[in-house]
């Protein structure tokens, strides 16, 4: 039987654009550090390595078991007042600095908080108090964009045979979540893994280093390529062996054929049922909310409105939109093959970690060795700027399409076929329409992600390339502390406009 | 969206703008310094309206990162000034052999200790000081050894000196004042930390919302609440041992074809149209000549009995050990 088979070149282009990153990026850290000879790891190393599993792996089950509850809360509840707007909030941490969020969290539950006392903000707890706050709304937004996916038909049927909440969880629901979760869970711990200022500041001092403030000490204040290349070394065994059991635990539910694109649920309607969604969604508020009026609070009377700021935030969304759009554009002809082959998929897997198998401060010190011939032509600091951002926001573009495009082709495959449907023409009529939801997230996610990028433009920006993030660490530096908060305030409604049009634009039909 | 992407992409193999007939003097700094509310812009100003040229800033992040970046281009780069290394940088920033002779009299150097660095001249200066929040705490510590040795319930918050300059003054200040006790010393001191941050941003953000009332950073701090926001509620500890000093210097790239602009431009950073612009745009002390004398908030400051500083020297052969020290002594 002749099977749907999709052109292969974009694939490889797209993969030869991503070794050409890691190429220019590692290579030249790595020749020098082994040109010093590479040393073995010392007890300070496995030290920091043990921190960095606990604490990202903690955070990481926290965020996943709140989340998958809040998931499924809002996806029974599809109607209740003010739900666009919860999902909408859910987009927000992720674009938010850390210091920022370090302040929020102090706000409420520091020593001067509205809460003080709830918390040891400094220790462990504080860690994962910040680390929730960022990544349960993740979770819970990549989980629910899995549940939406089930098919009606599956309710209908559950509704028919009279399935109870906890036989819909078991049969329906489930299965469906069960194959996604080694994914979510990835990105968190990685997300965690490198997570630097909240884990120095709320943590209370360098016996909570990560490896990334290794990397980055050995790169910056040290300039020591050598020990560098020992800790690079070790993250890309640490991501690489994580990614590989996540593939292997996870995978994708081709499922059944969607015949509608929104599910109607017939759950989740009974009083237990309302009590217990309505807790859950009302628990998940009281850990986002207070950090967030707090913040409110605290800068809404103090946004600047310079011209300073509203070039900041053109000079945002044009970088965003760009690695947003060039991270599309990797993803998509990977994903294309992924769905339909293992070994494909396997591949993929590991090539959208470019940026986060090898760390971003090396990836910039051996990319701004390779370009230093270029380092003064204009639009080179953008160019790197959107690159980096776009490597970055892979996996999460990559999350969010994978299932769809599992399913779409699960479910179009044979009738392209016989219509002689590909390339171009498939993708306008057939996957875009039906896709559109999960190419909304993707572009949004990979937005936010940019958007609230400080790696990047920190390492690459100018003068004149200042983005919001930027800016508001440049107020900070100088006592500006309010107007700081006035500024990431302007991020966060920025937020909250792209999340509401992308999911305007999704819901149309 | 990808327009953006592919002009930059082209950007990438256009060939540079032909010679303009104006000279170009490029000048790499720290990205505060470069900030609207930084002196960058009004130096620029200054300075352009004397030289009939343009001054060109670029900034690639903080002190450190302006060193890393040299060390990367080598002899290709493309500044003909780097100004906003400090003297805890400059023995290093001196071993790359891109730095010439400055040519300016060392005797313009205002500065605490006596200038004799013939390839960096400085533009400023400033004190490490505790400064603490007179709402929270009636007795501030008058003197390191109390800081070391006082009520634990009293915090202070500090910065990490692997990422953050004033970190790392404070970990030479505990080392020029207890020497080889240091380590005993950070571990007495250890329960009054409230937190390492990873930048001065950070703990100075937890001081002022109220986390701690202590927190490591200039004697010039509380100059700029009385002449911002018009209080007096933040002060600054005076120590008996002294205070560590942070000396900000620029010079000059020996091969760089805009030798004697960037001569020029050292001896202007030494007059009134650069050092008038220090005070209240960088909070540092002047270290050449103002055209006025300093702002009244100013002269209510703590005046450093005793100056503290390692040379240049020291600091780079030591630093690595030093720091291996204190992580060792508080990362128990």
């Amino acid at each position: 039987m002749t099977r749907y088979a999709p052109a292969r070149a974009p694939a490889y282009a797209a993969l030869a654009c991503l070794l050409l990153a890691l190429a220019a990026g590692f290579l030249p850290v790595l020749r020098l550090g082994l040109a010093q000879g590479l040393q073995g790891i010392d007890p300070y190393i496995v030290r920091v390595l043990s921190f960095t599993l606990l604490q990202a792996g903690l955070s990481t089950l926290l965020s996943v078991a709140l989340g998958l509850p809040l998931a499924r809360a809002l996806a029974r509840q599809a109607a209740f007042p003010g739900r666009a707007l919860v999902l909408r909030l859910l987009n927000l941490p992720l674009a938010l600095p850390s210091i920022v969020v370090i302040i929020g969290i102090i706000e409420v539950y520091g020593a001067k908080g509205w809460l003080g006392g709830v918390f040891d903000v400094y220790g462990l707890q504080g860690i994962l108090l910040a680390h929730v706050f960022f990544n349960l709304p993740l979770a819970a937004r990549l989980i629910l964009s899995d549940l939406e996916r089930i098919p009606p038909e599956s309710f209908k049927l559950g509704a028919q045979l009279g399935f109870g909440a906890r036989d819909y969880w078991r049969h329906v629901e489930w299965p469906h979540v069960r194959s996604g979760l080694p994914g979510v869970a990835l990105l968190i711990f990685l997300l965690c893994a490198s997570s630097f200022a909240i884990v120095l500041t709320l943590g209370g001092g360098p016996r909570s280093s990560t490896l990334e403030v290794a990397i980055y000490q050995s790169l910056r204040a040290d300039f020591d390529p050598q020990r560098a290349s020992v800790l690079a070394l070790v993250q890309l065994l640490l991501c690489a062996t994580l990614a590989l059991i996540a593939q292997r635990w996870g995978g994708l539910s081709a499922g059944w054929p969607m015949l509608r694109l929104s599910a109607r649920r017939y759950d989740g309607a009974d009083r237990p049922s309302r009590l217990a969604d309505g807790g859950m969604i009302l628990l998940s508020l009281a850990l986002l909310l207070p950090p967030l009026v707090a913040l409110a609070a605290a800068g809404l009377s103090r946004i600047d409105v310079s011209p300073l700021l509203l070039r900041a935030m053109v000079t945002s969304f044009t970088l965003g939109a760009a690695s947003a759009a060039l991270a599309f554009l990797l993803v998509w002809p990977l994903a294309v093959l992924a769905v339909r082959s293992g070994p494909w998929r396997k591949v993929m897997s590991l090539a959208v970690l470019t940026s986060w198998i090898v760390p971003p401060a090396a990836l910039a010190t051996g990319w701004f060795m390779s370009l230093i011939a270029w380092s003064g032509v204009p639009g080179v600091a953008a160019f790197l700027v959107i690159a980096m951002n776009a490597l970055m926001s892979l996996p999460f573009v990559a999350r969010a399409l994978l299932p769809a495009m599992a399913q779409s082709a699960a479910a179009h495959d044979r009738l392209c076929l016989s219509l002689g449907l590909s390339g171009w023409n498939r993708f306008r009529l057939v996957e875009l329409p039906v896709m559109k939801r999960a190419i909304g997230l993707s572009l949004v996610m990979a937005l936010i992600l940019s958007l609230g990028d400080l790696t990047a433009i920190s390492l690459f920006g100018t003068q004149d390339v200042v983005t919001l993030p930027a800016l508001i660490y440049r107020q900070m530096g100088s006592y500006r502390f309010d107007e700081a908060i006035g500024t990431a305030l302007v991020l966060g409604f920025v937020v909250l406009a792209f999340s509401s049009l992308a999911e305007r634009w999704s819901a149309a039909r | 969206m990808m327009k953006k992407t592919l002009t930059a992409l082209f950007a990438l193999f256009a060939v540079t703008a032909p010679a303009v007939a104006k000279e170009t003097l490029t000048v790499y700094t720290y990205d505060s310094f470069v900030a609207e509310w930084g002196p960058g812009p009004k130096v620029k100003e200054a300075f352009e309206k004397e030289c009939n040229c343009t001054l060109e800033w670029v900034a690639p992040g903080d002190g450190v990162a302006l060193l890393n970046r040299l060390k990367l281009e080598g002899a290709s780069t493309k500044a003909d000034v780097v100004l906003g290394l400090d003297t805890n940088l400059t023995a290093e920033a001196a071993k790359t052999g891109l730095f010439g002779k400055h040519g300016q009299d060392l005797a313009l150097a205002r500065t605490p200790v006596p200038w004799t660095d013939e390839l960096f001249m400085p533009f400023d200066y400033g004190y490490f000081a505790v400064v603490y929040d007179t709402e929270a705490m009636k007795q501030p510590p008058k003197s390191l050894d109390e800081l070391v040795n006082g009520d634990p319930a009293q915090k202070i918050v500090l910065q990490d000196p692997r990422s953050s300059t004033p970190g790392l003054g404070f970990l030479l200040w505990m080392k020029s004042v207890y020497g080889d006790k240091a380590a005993e010393a950070w571990a007495k001191l250890q329960p009054r930390i409230l937190t390492v941050t990873p930048g001065w941003s950070e703990a100075y953000a937890l001081f002022t919302k109220g986390e701690a009332p202590m927190v490591l950073s200039y004697t010039t701090s509380p100059a700029y609440h009385v002449i911002a926001e018009n209080s007096e509620r933040y002060k600054a500890a005076s120590f008996a041992e002294g205070h560590y000093l942070q000396v900000e210097v620029a010079g000059l790239i020996e091969t760089s074809p805009e030798k004697e602009l960037a001569r020029k431009f050292l001896a202007f950073m030494m007059g009134p149209g650069f050092q008038d612009q220090i005070p209240t745009n960088n909070w540092m002390f002047p270290a050449g000549t103002t055209s006025a004398a300093l702002p009244p908030a100013f002269g209510q400051l703590v005046k450093p009995e005793k100056t503290l500083l390692f040379s240049p020297e020291e600091v780079e052969q030591n630093r690595r050990a030093w720091i291996d020290e204190w992580l060792n002594a508080t990362s128990k």
